[in-house]
């Protein structure tokens, strides 16, 4: 089967040689995929603006050896309101980050591609809190990957909190007996939050908007407790925090 | 693995941009079995280049001098600066004959997963001249793709307070296509910038 179909959404592209770009694509079917576009960088490329970051799109490909070949691309989103806003670009680039990090090559991942599509479709609203989207995104991510941490009860012996320490390493919030060194000491507003963050739907996850110190604070957790568990660096974050 | 110098050829060819260790191998095996005279010259033109080429103290574009062509020319409008991500992007516009201005190379675009932000650009030293010249407008001609247009969106917030004209370079159908064969993208951006006539 040298030539295949597959939707998928473009998570990054890098030049290759003169005028051609490797794509990586989260694909519906197939997981991760590498393809080579060739002529893209040119202006008079046939492929336009189809296989940009951030472009949900219908793919046909040409399966080789090493990288496959995009032969047709077709615009399904293009995600218009998120490439028009700085902030939401922001937002959106750690979600893409997040999900290149997570997803496998060829190995299916339908719930993984779902959530970062609907992630988008959450931001394409252009919502109140872009910040508060991607950060409920993260959470999902983290659920999806098996690493769901703990908002509402000791992750060590599952007494049911407020409890004033949250440790990455433990798996989240855990009571005054059970808090290892690494533990640090966190605000009950912070938690909360990303409990909330955690439970919402994307679609209405960036309705409200936190108060500056509780958003502080529960970022620094999320990001330390993603960074732990990915094992990578998120360099979005960076953007995202300004 | 190979054993001394050409290893270390390899090695060195390896770390160049779009340069895989197999492209890296290939170009060592080519440059030890050229004539001694061809070696000779290419490290005679990559020590040259690295010593004679240097930024411009104004616009960061690559230059011989100082200051570059362009920023010595007094016949150049100091008030209009053209900002690119790369040098060779100040080229192909200059071919293009239109700015009468200068530019300003930012030295890349935002692209957080290689690792590039706002800080590594050379936006400051872009709101310095704005500041100190009485630049009238700032014309953002980063490439017409997601890094570039959130660059240029940056930047643009970033100049808003100083209250200098702001543009774009239009976006759209390239000159010499097809309309049909257009992406819905490129194709709505080209009917958002359209003009009278
Ligand atoms: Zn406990
Ligand atoms: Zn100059």
């Amino acid at each position: 089967m040298p030539l295949y179909k597959e939707q998928g959404i473009v998570l990054r592209a890098i030049k290759l040689g003169e005028s051609d770009k490797i794509v990586s694509i989260l694909t519906q079917g197939s997981g991760k995929i590498r393809a080579v576009a060739k002529g893209i960088r040119r202006t008079n490329s046939k492929f336009g603006a189809r296989l940009e970051p951030l472009t949900h799109v219908s793919l046909l490909l040409y399966q080789g050896r090493n990288l496959d070949t995009v032969t047709q691309a077709e615009i399904i989103s293009p995600f218009r309101s998120i490439r028009a806003d700085f902030e939401l670009i922001a937002a959106a680039e750690t979600m893409l980050e997040a999900a290149d990090k997570v997803a496998e090559e060829h190995e299916r991942n339908v719930r993984l591609f779902l959530l970062l599509l609907s992630g988008l479709r959450a931001l394409d609203e252009r919502p109140l809190d872009p910040e508060a989207v991607a950060e409920s995104y993260l959470l999902k991510l983290l659920s999806l990957s098996g690493f769901h941490p703990s908002f509402s009860a000791c992750a060590v012996c599952g007494t049911p909190g407020p409890h004033e320490w949250f440790s990455a390493g433990q798996g989240g919030i855990v009571c005054q007996a059970d808090a290892e060194h690494d533990a640090g000491r966190v605000a009950e507003p912070a938690v909360r939050w990303l409990d909330g963050l955690a439970r919402a739907d994307l679609m209405a996850a960036g309705d409200m908007t936190p108060e500056l110190q509780t958003r502080r604070e529960a970022r620094a957790m999320l990001f330390g407790f993603v960074e732990y568990h990915l094992e990578r660096r998120i360099r979005s974050f960076a953007l995202l925090a300004r | 693995m190979f054993e001394g110098p050409i290893q270390d050829l390899i090695d060195e060819l390896s770390r160049l941009p779009g340069i895989g260790p197999k492209s890296a191998q290939r170009l060592a095996f080519y440059i030890v079995k050229a004539p001694a005279e061809d070696a000779r010259r290419l490290s005679e033109a990559l020590v040259a280049a690295k010593d004679k080429v240097r930024f411009c103290t104004e616009c960061f574009a690559v230059s011989e001098g100082d200051r570059c062509r362009i920023c010595r020319d007094p016949g150049r409008d100091p008030t209009v600066i053209c900002v690119v991500e790369e040098s060779k992007d100040q080229a192909a516009i200059e071919k293009a004959g239109v700015i009468k201005g200068r530019y300003h190379v930012l030295g890349g675009a935002i692209s957080p997963l290689e690792g590039i932000g706002p800080d590594d650009l050379r936006v400051q030293e872009l709101l310095d001249r704005v500041q100190r010249d009485g630049v009238q407008e700032v014309i953002l001609a980063t490439n017409p793709n997601l890094e570039g247009n959130a660059t240029a969106m940056f930047v643009a917030a970033l100049l808003r307070p100083s209250g200098v004209r702001v543009t774009r370079l239009a976006s759209g159908l390239p000159v010499g296509g097809d309309l049909e064969y257009a992406d819905e993208v490129t194709l709505g951006q080209a009917l958002e910038g359209r003009r009278e006539m």
